[in-house]
This record gives C-alpha cells, structure tokens and sequence, in this order.
C-alpha cells in the first residue's frame, strides 16, 4: 500500500453501471468503424498481426492507415494489462503503489511551462496620501534548467506533493534535441527523491536515461523493482488519431518494462464532442487503442490509463479548466479506469488565470474538490500551474500545497465509532453541567494529536489590501534555503562519467 | 427572385450551413438548401460570381463578424460560417477560373513546420482566412519548409502561413524564410507567423513578414501584405 496521497474511501459515481457499460460499448464500436487513423507502419503491421483490418492512405504529406481494431484486441489488452502498478522513488517512503481496488490519490505537478513566473515585492507610495504599500509585481521569464532545478526541489519540500512530473521547459542556448532528456531527468532526479513522471522528447535518449536511472537504483533488477522514472507518451493525436514518432516511443518504452501513462488529451468542442457522452466515447477509445499498442508491444507492460479531456473556450478554442464539464469528463474517465481495472492518470488545479489571484483560487479550488472525489490514483496539472498551463508559479505551488492538504483532509475517511459513544455522551454530559458549557478544552487533544485542519497560513494582517501573496512568496523563499538531497557523489560521479550529454554546471560536487 | 437567393446565402452563412444535410444554429433547417445549393442555384439564374461574393458570402461573414463582437456568436459559429463561406467558393471555383480570376483575395500555403503536430490554431486560421475569401491551401503538419516552398512556387501562392507551437520547432520557420530568399521568391512570397511561443519579435529576428496572435490578426495581416505586395 502507498504510504501517500489520501484514500477516497467511497469514491463518488457519477455514471452507473449501465452508463459506464454504454460508453465502453461505444468506444469498441468506434474503434472499430471509423477504426482509428495510424501515422505509424510497425505499429500498423503489429495491429494488422493481431487481427486488425488495415487500409492505407495519405493524409497531407504523410502515409497513414485507417485501422479497425476488433473487440478481441482490446479485450485481450485490458486481460494483459497489470492492475497493479508502482511508481518508485530514490526515497522507498515516497514510492506510489497502485493497485485495480485501490482509492488512493496522488497529487503532482504537470505540464511543461514555457514561462516562470517570479514575483518580487515592491513598494510603492500612493498618491492620494503619500502612504506607502507593498504589492507583488509579476514578471515573466523563460523556463530553463536552474528553473526546473528549483522547482523540483521545491517539490521536494512541499509535503502534499506526491510526485513530480517535470514541469518547466528548458531553453537554455545550450540545451539542444540531442541532451535535453538527459539534463531533464538528472535535474528531476537529483532534487527529489518523490517519483519522477516526463515524457521523453527523443527515442535516442531513452537508453541514456534509463541507464541514469539504473545508476541510481542500483542495476537493471532494482530499477524494474523501484521504477524511479515513468513516462508519459501522447500518442495520440485527436481524434482517433495514432502519431507516429510517439507511437515509436510508446513501443519502445513498453517494451523495457517501465511504467508508462497513455496521455490523450482531446478538447471538448475542438477535436472531440464537446457533449459529455461523445467525448467520453472518443477519449475512452483513444486511451484503449494505446493500451492495446502497449500491451501487444509487451504484454504485461505497466501501463496507467492517462486520458486528459479538457473543453475549449468558446471564444477562442484554447483550453478551459475551471469549468463543471472538465470535471464531469475527467471524473467519468476515473470510473471507466477503475471498470478496467487499470490505473489512472488524471487531471485538476491547472487554472485558466494568467496569475495568482482571485481567478486563479476560485478555478483551482474547484476542479481539486470535483475531481478527486472519483478516486483517480493519479492527479497532475497540480502545484502553480496557470495560463491553461503556459506558466508556472512556486508562489502559486505552495498556496496549492495547502489546498490539497484542505481536499486531502476533505476526502480523509469519517471517524464516527461505536466505542467512542459512551465518551462522547459523558463529553456533553460535563460541558452541559460546567458553568460556561464550553467544549474547548475538549478539542485540545485532537489540536495535539494534529488532528485539526490549519487554519489559512497565508493569511495577511493588512485591512485593506490582500497580502496572501506576499506571505506565500515569504514561504517560498524560506523553502527554497532547505538543503537540496543531492544523489550521493559516488553515484553523481558515476552518472557524469558514464552518460553523454549532461552538461558540467548540474553537477552538485564540481563546484 | 435574385435577390431572394442572395438573402438566403447571408442567412445560410449565418447559420453555418455548407449543404442540405447541415443543421443550422436554429431548428428546421436540416434538408433545406444550404450554401452549395443556393450558390449553385444563383449562378444557374445568371447571377453573377462578384454579387454572389460581395452581396452573399462576404456579408453574411461581415454580419458574422459582428454577432462574434457583440458576443452573440462565438468561435464554433464562425468557424462553422467559414466552412460555409468556402462550400460556396467551391461551387463557384470553375466559373471564377473561366472568368480569369485568381479565385478570391489572393493564394495562402498554410502549414505547421517541420516535427510539429499542433493544428487546432493552424486550422482555425485556414479556414478563417477561407471564409475571408482567400483562396486556401492546407498542407497540414509536420511540413519540411522545402516542400512548403515547393508548394508555393507550384500554387503561384502569395502568402505563406506557418504554426509552430513549441519552443523547439519554432526555429523551423526561419528555414523557410531562407528558402524563399535562396529561391529569390521572398519579394513574390511574403511569410506571416503564428503559434503561442512566437511573437512579433521573432518575426522579425527570422525575417518573416508578420505575426499574427490569432486567425483575425491573420486576416488583418494578410489582407494588408497581398495589397502592399499588389500581386492581384
Ligand atoms: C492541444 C495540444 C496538443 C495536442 C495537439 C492537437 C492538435 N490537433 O493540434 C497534442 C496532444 C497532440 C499535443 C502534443 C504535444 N504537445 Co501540445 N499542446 C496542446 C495545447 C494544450 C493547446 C494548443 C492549442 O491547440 N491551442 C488552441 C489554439 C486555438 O491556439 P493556437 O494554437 O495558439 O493558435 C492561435 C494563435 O496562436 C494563432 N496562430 C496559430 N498558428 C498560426 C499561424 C499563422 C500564420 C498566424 C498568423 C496565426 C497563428 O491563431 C490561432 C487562433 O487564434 C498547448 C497548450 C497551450 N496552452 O497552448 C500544448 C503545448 C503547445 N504542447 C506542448 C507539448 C510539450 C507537446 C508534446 C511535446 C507532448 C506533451 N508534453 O504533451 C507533444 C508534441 C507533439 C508534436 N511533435 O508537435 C507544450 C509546448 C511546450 C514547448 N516546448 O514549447 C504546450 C505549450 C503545453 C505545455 N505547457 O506543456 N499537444
């Protein structure tokens, strides 16, 4: 069992069994007719090997297939497909255990931001009475590596966050498609010791990384017992659609036995219905035909049902996050996991609010109280995530920290025990008979025991201007002073001797 | 009578209608006539292509415009009036060419660059500069900027439209700049920009001609590129 995340004892249904069943049902017949439309020609032939009907076509400049996979494929991938999945950790306490019954979620961050955004408290003087006041000011960089450094060591700091999925772009000049994976992940690895989720930009550098992670836990056996690294793959395009260079990944990574999440993220009213039932059909299906590329890649591969549904703005087809119909397809899309016996991989926090504020809280608080209620095992797009997922805050991830911790606390099992009945009766009984009839030395011990929620520990003291911001900024930066748990030197040494690419200035011990 | 087909080509792109089996934004409409219909049924009238395209499809596009200022209409209704706008022109293709004109406001190759999947916002400019009454060619994702150049030589296009939505394929569009100019067709060819990681600034820094932030920038930009370039 995960010593993680929070257990959503009596996970909300929002479909019932007939539901469920009629989207399963759809889905099959979809993948059927239209059949889904592949970019990839040894994914294609495995199909077609495993009794699929195959037509090829062309689509722009590129080959492509229209495949109709048979229910039998399916069924078969769904049979191969372990219900028990883990998410190692270089810390063992902090490893994610998985399992087809389990109702354990998990909060983590997501996205690959292009953005930073750093806040720094300015004063200024009003010109109505000269007083002076201090507002944040927000500036805008670009991501690069010392940013994904910083972040996942604060992810190591933040006691809610269960796992880390690399968050920040990198655009140093010097990063390039050929090193970018290996820095990446040596960034992720050496500041966390929390599991480490990424997608990987180039199949060249899978090698690389994996043996950096072998490196790390100790040989090909122990990283297979303790998978440190999991990867996501979006192989599919929506609608329907198999990409090619992903599909290669996909392969290939199913076929070295680490975990790997099938991420499909159609937008409602864009590339899928925007109608709750159409677009449950199509993203369920899409997410089946990757388990079924990944189990005929390897059967018995673990894999975690990834599918992400957003809706899209009506006024300009971007994404849109904080809104009820994102919640109803991603909690949909827990159940249908959890029908599958597979795990799950699933979304909230991400806000449509360009910065931290009132926008943002609002959005943010919505999707983490609606969603998790489904139990998905796996919650990304948490921790400072804005502007539909183009930046990232480390102010805006540490008020977050405590709104899981308020949504973990929410979800946290009810205490009410037959033995504790006759001490709550003679409780009233005492309070009833004492002068003031006050119960408040009776909730000492569970504010002992840390069994009372906090208070909002962002809270300003100013009457008239909203501090919440500064305090978190305050907090962040006492985070950022704890001492990073590097890799120990041996293994640092080890890894820069041995794994082409990474670049000096990420080693902890050279300077 | 004229007249008549004329206001139900408005009223049919309003409703986003390309064909009879469209429904419209309104009930009843599935099995009427829809812009291909009415299009073909003014031209066998003697109408001419100039009324259909000004007094027709462009204002019910202009009237469009509008509902989506006013917040009446929104991003799925216009692009559903685009699509109609171009059923439309395509019934009118042959008629155009056999006049000798180039088919509306000018030729656009439109393309996501080279290791770049991304379409949604590709797509909406293509269709939106469709409706615009530019004569559109798509050549989807992942196009090498030699083969967008190649297309462009061969459609004798005007304008060159690129997407790029990550940081690491962005870089891709300078190539086709270089191309143009290698080809000494940049001054035949001008190359507008767009995608979130890009901005004006990188237009310029790669010498592409604009940028636009979305499909009505496009517009704008194109329309101001093809005049100033006087092709047509
Ligand atoms: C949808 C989406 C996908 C879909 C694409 C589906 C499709 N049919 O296009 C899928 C799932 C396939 C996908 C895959 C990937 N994606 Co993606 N994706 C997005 C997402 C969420 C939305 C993009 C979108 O469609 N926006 C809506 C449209 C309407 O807006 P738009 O594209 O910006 O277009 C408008 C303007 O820019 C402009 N415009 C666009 N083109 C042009 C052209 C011209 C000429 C002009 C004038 C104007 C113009 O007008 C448009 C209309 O207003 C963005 C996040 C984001 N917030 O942008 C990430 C994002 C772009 N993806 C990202 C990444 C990393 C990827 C992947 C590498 C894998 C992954 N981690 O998910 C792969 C890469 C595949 C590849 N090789 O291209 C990152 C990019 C980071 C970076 N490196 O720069 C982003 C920013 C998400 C993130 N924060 O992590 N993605």
């Amino acid at each position: 069992m995960s010593q993680r995340g929070v257990d959503v004892t009596k996970p909300y249904e929002r479909l019932n069994r007939e539901q469920i069943e009629l989207v399963h049902r759809t889905s099959l017949d979809l993948l059927e007719n239209p059949g889904i439309l592949c970019y990839n020609q040894e994914c294609v032939t495995m199909l077609e090997k495993a009794g699929a009907k195959v037509k090829a076509t062309r689509e722009g400049e590129h080959d492509a297939w229209w495949v109709s996979i048979p229910e039998k494929i399916i069924k078969q991938a769904l049979d191969t497909a372990p219900s028990k999945v883990v998410l190692g950790a270089r810390d063992p306490e902090n490893k994610i255990v998985m399992e087809a019954e389990g109702t354990r979620v998990h909060f983590g961050t997501g996205s690959e931001t292009n953005y930073w955004l750093e806040i720094e408290a300015e004063t200024f003087v009003s010109k109505i009475d000269g007083r002076e006041e201090v507002f944040p000011v927000m500036k805008k960089n670009r991501g690069n590596l010392e940013y994904l450094c910083r972040s996942a060591h604060l992810s190591e700091q933040l006691e809610n966050l269960d796992f880390f999925l690399r968050n920040v772009n990198v655009q140093d000049s010097d990063i390039t498609g050929e090193n970018k994976d290996v820095n990446m992940f040596f960034a992720a690895l050496n500041h966390t010791t929390k599991p480490i989720v990424s997608g990987i930009s180039s199949l060249d550098q899978l090698e690389k990384v994996i043996d950096m992670a072998e490196l790390i836990a100790g040989g090909k056996e122990e990283l297979l017992k303790n998978p440190l690294i999991t990867f996501i793959t979006s192989v599919i395009k929506s609608p329907l659609q198999v990409v090619d260079e992903t599909a290669e990944k996909l392969m290939a990574i199913s076929r070295k036995n680490l975990p790997v999440i099938i991420s499909t993220s159609p937008q409602g009213g864009s590339t899928a219905p925007i109608e709750e039932f159409g677009m449950m059909a199509q993203v369920n299906a899409e997410v089946l035909a990757g388990i079924a590329i990944n189990q005929l890649s390897n059967p018995g591969a673990p894999v975690i049902y990834g599918a992400v549904p957003v809706r899209a703005r009506m006024d300009d087809l971007h994404d849109m996050y904080g809104v009820p119909e994102f919640c109803h397809y991603n909690i949909d899309c827990a159940q249908m996991a959890r029908y599958y016996q597979v795990p799950c991989y699933s979304t909230a926090g991400v806000a449509d609010a360009k910065i931290p504020g009132v926008q943002a809280a609002v959005e943010k608080m919505f999707t983490y109280t609606s969603v998790p209620s489904s139990a998905p095992d796996l919650v990304h797009y948490a921790f400072g995530l804005l502007d539909k997922t183009q930046t990232f805050s480390p102010e805006q991830a540490v008020l977050e920290n405590h709104q899981i911790g308020m949504v973990k606390a929410l979800y946290a099992g009810s205490k009410i025990e037959p033995q504790d009945a006759d001490r709550i009766k003679s409780m009233i009984g005492e309070v009833m008979a004492s002068p003031y009839k006050l119960y408040a030395r009776y909730a000492r011990k569970m504010l002992r025991r840390g069994e009372i929620f906090p208070g909002f520990p962002f809270e300003g003291d100013s009457e008239d201007q909203d501090h919440t911001l500064l305090v978190a900024h305050e907090k962040m930066k006492e985070l950022e002073q704890v001492e990073p748990k590097y890799l120990p030197e041996d293994v640092c040494k080890s890894i820069f001797e041995k794994i082409p690419g990474l670049l000096p200035r990420l080693n902890p011990y050279s300077k | 009578m004229g007249d008549k087909i004329i206001e139900r080509i408005v009223e049919n792109v309003l409703q986003g209608r390309r064909n009879k089996d469209d429904e419209g934004i309104e009930e009843d409409y599935i099995g009427e006539p829809g812009v291909a219909e009415l299009v073909q049924e003014a031209l066998d009238n003697g109408i001419d292509t100039n009324t259909i395209l000004l007094e027709g499809l462009s204002k019910g596009m202009e009237q469009v415009g509008e509902k989506y200022e006013t917040g009446e209409y929104f991003i799925p209704d216009m692009l559903t009036a685009a699509e109609a706008v171009e059923a439309g022109m395509t019934v009118m293709e042959p008629h155009l060419a056999s006049e000798g004109g180039s088919g509306g406001k000018g030729k656009v190759i439109m393309a996501t660059v080279e290791k770049d999947l991304h379409d949604i916002g590709k797509n909406l400019v293509s269709i939106m500069l469709k409706g615009a009454g530019f004569n559109v060619v798509d050549m989807g994702i992942d196009v090498p900027a030699a083969r967008i150049v190649e297309a462009a030589e061969e459609e004798n296009a005007d304008l060159i439209g690129l997407s790029a939505l990550l940081n690491t394929t962005m870089t891709n569009m300078e190539d086709v700049v270089k191309e143009l100019d290698k080809k000494g067709l940049h001054d035949k060819v001008k190359v507008i920009i767009g995608g979130a990681p890009t901005s004006d600034d990188f237009a310029a820094e790669i010498g592409a001609d604009g940028y636009g932030k979305d499909a009505f920038a496009a517009i704008r930009i194109a329309e101001n590129l093809i005049q100033a370039g006087g092709t047509k």
